[in-house]
């Protein structure tokens, strides 16, 4: 047994657990005790991660480790982590663990629920694991159902029809993805699943433009690409709490990583010749998405655009190829993994109190409940992206890296982004006005209880992470600093940096 | 003694058809249960005798052939058989002419054997009828109901209609080639108009019986009119031992003409695929849904066949071993819904998880297995497909597989919605169970679960296929 597959082995072992369990209170801490586990497992294998580096392990990938399973058909299951893959995967198991515990009062089939949500994350640390494609694309494909179950059962609203939009979106993702995977499959002379072996091929440029294309609206499509973002308000607002976080935190990145690991990484000449494409779709996500949120009142489907927006960073990191771009886009997608984690965490708060999510008939959130109103505001102005936090951070490293990419085509797709911000200011500094500062307004409203022990740990699990990149960025950018040359290297010839 | 354990599938089953002879002569089958459960234990004898050692040969002039991929396909239809009697006990135990119903459809298995093993297009023909008369028979079970006579009705007359069909085909294939058998054919087959029309002919013969579009028209009214066992019969058996012998017949038999059919086969299949998805997304019936859903893993299989190689036919007999497993998971979910409920609606399905978890998680199982998603067996049955596809190169007809994709799963999670997420006025009792389904079930449950990670067994089926 290899130290990775262990990241599969403990979900596994805690999603039976929680089949075996009877009464709703060993489910409850089985699943919390099992992802804590998981948790140290993946600092664990950080910090194991680190030493090998520091001892001069120069492989691109390490502890790798491979399983036959369709050997006819070259189907391994080959594992092998580097720094991308690692921070995506400490960024998981945070969110996991919050997750978990933001859920601790749901009331209506707990067994199922926590089951769903340990399958969920399986889904996500196979997806960052895996070396061989088509064992990605069956980690991609497998957190489909539970989403759509949680989504479907556990939701609010017009749940029905977000769970099923969401879920045929996704799969017309998934579909363009695995055409596009086979395609790297058969014609890149490779006959192999696996992205470092493909890697080292010399694909012809038109094979690589039809397969750029396919696997990056594919990817984007999970990433809320515009113009396939429309399952995202709709599916995160109508999600249970801890559902809205793993899809905004969790599952938008897979599509970012893919992006980044296969369609760009493999295909690095088409993704020089192509990727204006994706720049000019990323810039009107980042700019049709702010605006679009500053229109919401409900405060989740305020998020949940902003997310489109500020996914909409990752897809423009990706395409700019530039070292400081692909860097910012990394880190963008943690510290949005973390701190959208934390917004809808502590909506899912305030909903659970008031029932209603609208921001103006909330108000005088911080004098009633003064840990859910911090919440609240340090995930808002992470955001808006306020010195200290990792949204500034991150979003600085994508505008440097974007500017540094001469011409005007590239300058002004940057100078839209960077004016993005502003808006974002607008609606935060709205929405924390409306709801969190203020008087009480509703009589009912001074009855609230501030938050419980469990959603207590939660919000300050994430909001270490947040501070953990805002402050000290360089631990972030030392380990995946090697990753992201290598990456980038392979653009040299036109990028110039 | 070689030629016994040749032909041990054909012998056993001929032993069996007599002793239910036997049987209806000494009064035996006038106690149902005892009646039932010997012919339950009998069919898992035959399940397992299929297992034993065999050599590759062949008989009778090349009429007769077996080797290991045949046998295999026999013991898929043998696990089918078993399956198939298992869930339909509860209804069996009911019905008036449960002998009859062993005996039609073990006749109809004989006939199955015959047109696998067959090394001769008269062969081929005779099993192939044999196979499909006694279901006409079948589906006409319920005998005070005029869907059921319909059914059989319609069944026999679109039936004798593709025989017709075929039989101008062969004549024409005769003509060309001037020998029936086999290797006959092989040798001497040469694109030319009369051996494409021969084959296109032959083509549409096999389209009627598979229900491909666009001779797919019988297809819905037969399913919901027969009992749900012969419906599961035909959806499953009949439906899958034709496949397994389109697969030699396109591979070997029209090996030479693979140009000419890869068009042909990438037009029917995309449109078995988008005609069957499209049909089923406002089918209310149980039945019928499941029949345009058939409709549509036709579809997918035929994108499989065109690889026209080792992973072509692997794939294809892999998929159908996992279909087989989900169909009649669903069949014996909707039947036992069917038989407490008395409606074969889908709405009965609502609010299924709540009052039957068993049955609603076994359903579900199904339906993601049929959609194609993980970590079901059939995701990996439908994807080995697409990936076979890919191998000729047909990119439109992928695209169109890949639409297909998401349109399915529009289909099956309705179904699971109502399910799981719905509430239902009119709260279900708890369904009966009997222990012949709930066995069933379990084993379609551990199959497709276990099929896609246990992975000697798709090893198994590609070194079957190697030629």
């Amino acid at each position: 047994m290899d130290i990775l597959s262990l990241l599969l082995v403990f979900p596994v072992i805690t999603a039976l657990g929680i089949l075996v369990a009877k009464k709703d209170k060993v489910v409850r801490w089985t699943a919390l005790s099992g992802s804590i586990v998981q948790l140290f497992l993946a600092i664990g294998i950080t910090a194991y991660y680190v030493s090998l580096r520091n001892a001069g392990e120069t492989g691109q990938m390490l502890l790798e480790s491979s399983y036959e399973w369709f050997a006819p058909l070259q189907i391994y299951f080959s594992a092998a982590v580097d720094g991308i893959s690692l921070v995506m995967i400490l960024m998981t198991a945070m969110v996991v663990v919050a997750g978990i515990l933001v859920s601790w009062k749901i009331g209506k089939q707990v067994k199922e629920f926590f089951f769903l949500i340990l399958l969920l994350s399986l889904s996500a640390y196979g997806f960052f694991i895996s070396t061989n494609l088509f064992v990605m694309f069956f980690f991609l494909e497998l957190a489909v159902i539970p989403k759509y179950l949680l989504i479907g059962v556990w939701g609010s609203g017009r749940k029905d029809y977000s769970a099923m939009k969401l879920a045929l979106m996704l799969m017309f993702g998934s579909a363009l993805v695995f055409i596009g995977i086979l395609g790297l499959f058969y014609f890149t002379g490779a006959q192999t699943w696996d992205f470092q072996e493909i890697a080292k091929m010399h694909i012809p440029i038109e094979t690589q433009r039809i397969l750029y294309v396919l696997l990056f609206t594919g990817f984007g499509v999970f990433t809320a690409m515009f113009p396939f973002h429309t399952w995202a308000p709709d599916g995160h607002s109508s999600a249970p709490t801890a559902a809205s976080m793993f899809l905004a935190g969790i599952s938008m990145k897979l599509g970012g990583y893919g992006c980044l690991r296969v369609a760009t990484y493999l295909l690095p000449d088409a993704a020089q010749e192509l990727s204006w494409i994706f720049i000019i779709t990323a810039s009107i996500a980042i700019i049709y998405g702010a605006f679009a949120t500053m229109m919401q009142k409900d405060l989740k489907y305020m998020n949940a655009y902003s997310s489109v927006s500020h996914c909409g960073f990752v897809i423009l990191g990706i395409a700019m190829l530039t070292k400081a771009a692909v860097t910012g886009a990394v880190m963008q997608m943690v510290s949005h993994g973390i701190m959208t984690a934390l917004f809808f965490a502590s909506i899912g708060m305030i909903y659970d109190r008031a029932h209603t999510r609208q921001a103006d008939e909330l108000g005088g959130m911080l004098k009633q409940m003064p840990f859910i109103g911090s919440a609240f505001i340090i995930s808002g102005l992470c955001s808006l992206g306020l010195p200290g936090f990792s949204g500034f951070v991150s979003e600085m490293t994508v505008f440097v890296g974007s500017w540094e990419r001469t011409g005007v085509f590239y300058r002004v797709a940057t100078i839209l982004a960077c004016a993005s911000i502003v808006v974002t200011a607008v609606y935060i500094l709205r929405a924390v006005g409306f709801a969190i500062w203020g008087t009480v307004t509703n009589k009912e409203y001074l009855k609230f209880k501030d938050a419980t022990w469990s959603e207590r740990s939660a919000a300050v699990l994430l909001t270490l992470g947040i501070l953990i990149i805002g402050l000290a960025p360089f631990l972030f950018i030392h380990l995946i600093d090697a990753d992201t040359t290598s990456i980038v290297s392979r653009f040299i010839a036109v990028v110039g940096k | 003694m070689d030629i016994v354990l040749m032909f041990r599938f054909e012998i056993i089953l001929a032993a069996l058809i007599l002793a239910i002879f036997i049987m209806s002569l000494r009064g035996f089958d006038t106690n149902v249960k005892c009646f039932l459960n010997t012919m339950n234990v009998l069919l898992l004898l035959n399940f397992i005798a299929g297992w034993l050692p065999l050599s590759e040969g062949s008989y009778f002039s090349d009429f007769f052939r077996t080797n290991g991929l045949i046998v295999l396909q026999k013991n898929i239809i043998n696990l089918g058989l078993l399956l198939i009697s298992l869930t339909s006990y509860a209804w069996l135990e009911q019905s008036k002419y449960r002998l009859e119903f062993y005996l039609l459809m073990l006749s109809s298995i004989f006939g199955v054997y015959v047109m696998l093993s067959s090394g001769h297009i008269l062969m081929l023909y005779l099993g192939l009828e044999m196979s499909t008369i006694p279901i006409a028979a079948m589906s006409n079970f319920n005998l005070k109901e005029q869907r059921s006579s319909e059914a059989g009705i319609k069944l026999i007359l679109s039936s004798a209609f593709s025989t017709g069909i075929m039989l101008f085909g062969i004549s024409l294939l005769y003509g060309a080639v001037g020998n029936l058998s086999f290797a006959s054919v092989i040798a001497n087959l040469h694109p030319n108009v009369l051996t494409l029309f021969a084959f296109a002919f032959i083509l549409a013969g096999f389209a009627f019986k598979m229900s491909i579009v666009p001779f797919h028209l019988w297809t819905a009214d037969v399913y919901e009119g027969s009992p749900i066992a012969v419906t599961n019969f035909l959806s499953v058996i009949s439906k899958g031992s034709v496949i397994f012998v389109f697969l030699t017949v396109l591979y070997s038999l029209f090996g030479g003409l693979k140009e000419a059919w890869l068009l042909g086969i990438s037009i029917v299949s995309i449109l078995s695929m988008t005609v069957g998805n499209l049909f089923a997304l406002r089918q209310q019936n149980a039945k019928r849904f499941l029949a345009f859903s058939s409709i549509a893993q036709v579809g997918f299989v035929l994108v499989g066949i065109t690889a026209a190689s080792t992973i072509g036919s692997a794939s294809v007999v892999y998929f159908v071993l996992i279909y087989l497993l989900s169909n009649i998971a669903a069949f014996g979910v909707i039947s036992a819904v069917a038989d407490s409920t008395g409606s074969e609606s889908l709405q009965s399905f609502k609010g299924l998880y709540k009052s039957n978890p068993f049955y609603a998680l076994i359903m579900a199982v199904a339906l993601f297995s049929l959609a194609g998603v993980p970590p079901i067996a059939g995701f990996f049955g439908k994807l080995f497909l697409l990936t076979a596809g890919m191998k000729s190169g047909l990119y439109v007809l992928l695209g169109f597989a890949g639409v297909n994709l998401v349109l399915s799963l529009y289909n099956y999670l309705r179904v699971v919605k109502y399910m799981f997420i719905d509430d239902n006025e009119a709260h279900l009792a708890p369904l009966n169970r009997n222990r012949q389904l709930t066995t069933a079930l379990y084993i379609c449950l551990i199959g497709l679960i276990a099929i896609g990670f246990v992975t000697p067994i798709y090893q198994y089926i590609d070194s079957l296929c190697r030629f």
